[in-house]
Parts: structure tokens; sequence; C-alpha cells
């Protein structure tokens, strides 16, 4: 076993050289777009009030770069509040599907100096190329209503964000930016699509995942509390009686 | 310092809600009020969800009436059988709430509802409070204690209704409906408010039942007890929206304040007392009154979930 394990080390590492040895003469033609994230999972841990992600890479050759952060899909629905009997009531409501619990985006210019219209429409790059369709409830002329102000409520809880971040190159190849996650960040696994662009067009595409998820005690409780409900709601009672009768002993010897 | 709450999803600041239990605390010391109608409201002007307030709430005040329960007991101040009676209304009351509160959640009505509960409960108890103690105040001789009792002994159809129980602790010979209906109703508030109930249940217990108002008091707590623990538990299981995290912070901060609360109302005058909480019970009134009335900044608004 052990024999074998070590002769497959050495294998692999005689792979690797030979790799390594016949790429170095390409390098001119390798990869034109090499990125990475300084963490691969913000981790939201009791004390969190949200972090930076550094996001770093490497182009060949000038070129523009836009980096899109896409959180997990979820649907939503967005409701219209009406003037009834005086007081203000959710009446009339849409659901759309598939939209994104967080969008960001970063460039290092101005994106529509970057690209054609056209091309950030095909790719979807930017938060008005984001298509949310609604599922029910609607007629046509008010989608545009909803969907505007499905994005206002985003934008204002911090979720969506309209104006690009800054990418700054160091030198004409080297570049970074720092994705801000907030204190409201959602979990789930995120899709970070890199685009390096080059006369208005797509030259190269890198997509890499980022997990936000919870740990450490806050993120037990969540899942006890979802897993063993009836369980965690008993200890919950349990726990205020015990506090409740430590006060009334407190009370009683003063 | 900043404390993520597990189930509200958000982060706090921890001083900020020990000193929101402690003031209310400190106000349900110096009333002698369980402040479920108080800490409901704040922790929704704070930005908690009101789904997790009202559930959260209704956990803390398990432990309040817990402290509160005990000083009664010793004293003989509970009608078991009483308690018991209003506590079969009350579990069945705030299941039926619990249910209620999912469903309205569940059409985007339940801020709403919550909001239009408080209003029209606040309204009616924080006036009528007002107007009674301004009386009280303004009157050199007052007649009695703090509510005016109807003769034990009057008939009226109320007495004509079947399943008469007889309660030898408040000495009441009555429909053991009456208990029944006043559980039930006073349970689904706790539902769909968050809140013990004892600002509608001590009146109805006197007012209605004809209760001694010695024993109204530690029978209530007796059974807001049992009602808040089934509303904790089924919300649990249904909505996932106790914030146990929220709770023990609410609870310190409340354990401190009411011991600072009793001793400070120790030196007020009944009457002032009163007023003073009428006012307080007003202005949150108002306030969620005002919001529902006034055009909002932002008409639309969003939830993640299915219609």
């Amino acid at each position: 076993m052990a024999v074998s394990l070590r002769k497959s080390i050495c294998l692999c590492l005689t792979a690797l050289a030979v790799v390594a040895l016949g790429h170095a003469p390409k390098s001119a033609s390798a990869d034109p777009l090499v990125v990475d994230l300084s963490n691969h999972l913000v981790a939201i841990t009791t004390g969190f009030t949200g972090t930076d992600v550094l996001l770093f890479g490497a182009v060949q050759n000038e070129g523009d770069v836009i980096v899109t952060v896409r959180g997990p899909d979820q649907d939503m629905v967005v409701r219209r509040k009406e003037r009834k009997v005086g007081i203000w009531i959710n009446s009339d409501s849409a659901r759309y599907k598939n939209v994104p619990a967080y969008y960001t985006s970063a460039a290092n210019r101005a994106i529509e100096v970057i690209a054609p219209a056209k091309v950030l429409q095909d790719y979807r790059i930017g938060l008005e190329n984001q298509r949310f369709i609604a599922e029910s409830g609607t007629s046509d002329s008010e989608q545009e209503v909803y969907r505007d102000a499905l994005v206002r409520n985003m934008q204002n809880a911090g979720l969506f964000n309209r104006r690009p971040a800054k990418i700054s190159f160091l030198s004409n190849q080297l570049f970074r930016t720092d994705l801000h996650f907030p204190a409201n960040t959602p979990t789930g696994t995120y899709t970070i699509n890199v685009y390096l662009i080059r006369d208005g067009r797509i030259a190269s595409v890198k997509t890499t995942p980022l997990v936000v998820s919870k740990t450490g005690v806050s993120a037990e409780v969540y899942d006890f509390a979802h897993r063993y409900s009836a369980l965690y709601g008993i200890i919950a009672v349990i726990i205020a009686i015990i506090a409740g009768w430590i006060a009334s002993v407190a009370f009683r010897k003063r | 310092m900043q404390i993520y709450l597990p189930i509200a999803e958000i982060s706090v600041n921890i001083f900020l809600i020990l000193g929101l239990g402690g003031g209310v605390g400190f106000l349900s010391g110096l009333f002698g009020v369980g402040g479920g109608f108080l800490i409901t409201p704040l922790l929704i002007f704070y930005g908690i969800p009101p789904a997790v307030s009202v559930a959260t709430a209704a956990n803390q005040i398990v432990a309040s009436s817990v402290s509160g329960v005990f000083a009664h007991w010793r004293r003989g101040n509970v009608d078991l059988k009483m308690g018991l009676v209003l506590l079969v209304g009350g579990i069945v009351g705030s299941t039926v709430g619990v249910w209620v509160f999912a469903w309205l959640r569940s059409l985007g009505q339940i801020d709403l509802v919550i909001s239009l509960c408080y209003v029209i409960f606040l309204g009616i108890i924080g006036g009528m409070m007002l107007v009674e103690a301004t009386h009280a105040i303004f009157k050199t001789r007052r007649k009695g204690g703090t509510f005016l009792r109807g003769k034990k002994h009057q008939h009226s159809y109320i007495h004509g209704l079947p399943f008469k129980m007889r309660f030898y602790r408040s000495g009441l010979y009555i429909s053991a409906l009456l208990p029944l209906l006043v559980g039930f109703f006073v349970g689904m508030l706790t539902a769909l408010m968050g809140v013990g109930g004892g600002f509608v249940m001590v009146p109805a217990m006197i007012y209605l039942l004809g209760m001694p108002t010695g024993v109204v008091i530690g029978t209530s707590l007796f059974q807001i007890i049992f009602v808040t623990a089934n509303v904790t538990f089924l919300q649990s299981v249904q909505t996932q929206t106790v914030d146990v995290a929220l709770a023990i912070l609410l609870l310190i901060g409340g354990v401190v304040g009411a011991q600072f609360g009793a001793q400070f109302g120790a030196r007020l005058k009944a009457e002032h007392l009163r007023a003073l909480l009428g006012l307080l019970v007003l202005s949150v009134c108002l306030k969620l009154l005002f919001d529902l009335v006034i055009e909002p900044s932002e008409l639309y608004s969003i939830m993640p979930g299915n219609l």
C-alpha cells in the first residue's frame, strides 16, 4: 500500500514536471487571463459586520477587465402599498424568479466605454442587463415599475450595486480589486465572472465560485432551529423558565 | 459591540439591545406590567423583522411571567382552577393564532395586522388609563382601588350560560365558557402581537368574570406562562422565528431593569404612575398609527419566497 502510494506520488511529480516544462516555451500563447481570490469562503461568524475579499489577477496583453459578482438565485415577491380606508395596505404584487440575492460589479473604467451595449447585453453584464421575469400578477406596462421597485429595494438594502467598483491595474498586466460584502450578505454560493475585453469584444472569461456561509455558534443555532425546530422551541422555553426563576430568587433576597 | 443574531439574520448592537431590555424592564418594574406591548414595537422600530420580534417577545415574556408568579403563588394569589380553564382557552387560542400568523405572513399582511392590533389595543387601554388616572389625580377623594367592581352577585344574561363551574378561590359560580372565551381571545393576541395579554386579561377578569382583584394578577401571570410557552414552541416549529440569542439579551436587560424600576416606582404616587403609563402607551400607539396613515416614502416592498 505504502509502496504504491509513494510510487503514484512520484508519478504525479514527474507528470507535473513534464507539463511545466512542456508549457514553459509556449507561455506567449498561454492563458490570456488568470484570476484568484484572497479567500474562497466568506465566513459569517457571530461578530460579522461585513468583509472585503481581494480579487487579483493578470492579463497576458493589455485589455479591460470587468468583474461581476452574482449571489445565489431566489424567488422574490414585490408588493405595492395602496391607500385603503385611510391606511396604507399591501395590495398588488408580482413574483420574480431567479433574482440574485446579491449583485455587484467592478471595472477598470466606465463599462459603457469598455464594451458596446450589445455585448454587455449578450453576456448580461451589469445590473441593468439582468433579466428578471415576472411570474404572475402584472401587466406588461406595470412590469417596468415593479422591476424598478425590486432593484431599488435591493439597492437600498445594500444588496445590489449599480455603480461598478474600481479595478486598479498595478502594471499593464496585474490588476486587483476589493469586493465588499456587507453585514447582511445572504448566504450561498456566489459566482464571480471575470471578463477580459479587448477592442469591445470579450477575449476571455474566467469563472470562480465564492461560498458565503455561516460558521460558529450562529450557524449552529440557525441550523438547529431549522432542523430540530420542536426541540429548539422546548429549549427556548426551558431557558426562559430558568432565567425567570433565577430572577425571582434574586428579587427575593433584596 | 456588534452581535449577529442567528435567526433574525442581522447584526445588532449588543448594548443597544441590552439597554432596550433594561428600559422596558425598568418600566415593567415601575408600572407592574409585562412590557411585551412595548418590547415588540420597539424591536420592530429598531429593524428586527416583525415576525421575529413577535415570536421572540413571547419567549421573553415566559421568563418575566415566571419571575413574577412565584411571589403571587407564595401569597396564595393564584386561582389554580380558574387559571387552568383560562389556559385551555389560551392554548386553543394561541394555536389558532400561530396558524393565522403564518397564513397572514404568506399573504404579506402580517405587518399590517400586527400594527393594527397594536393601534387598536394600545389606543383603547392607554386612553382609558389616562382618563382614569387624571380623574384620580384631580379628585381629592378617590373611590376605592384601581378598578371599580360591579356587584358580585349581579345576575345578567351571562349567568344563564350553560356549563357552570364553581371557582372557590375566586368565590364564583359561573359558566366555564366565559373564562374559556377570555383565554381564547387573549391567546390569539399573544400569537399575533407578541404580548402576554395581561393588559386585556386583567380588566376582562375583573369586569367580565367578576373575579376579586387580589387573585387577578397572580392568576393571569400563571396562565400567561403557559400560553407564551405554547406560542414560543409553535412559532419555533412553524415559522422558525424565535431568536434565542435576542431573547437572552432582552432577558438580561429586563431582569436588571425591573429591579431598578420597582425601587423607583415605590417613590411615586400610584395615580401618577398610571397617568405616565397611559401617556407612554398612547405615544407608542400614535407612532404606529402615524406610520400606517402617512404616505410611505417607499410604496413597494420586497420579500423572498412565493406568493
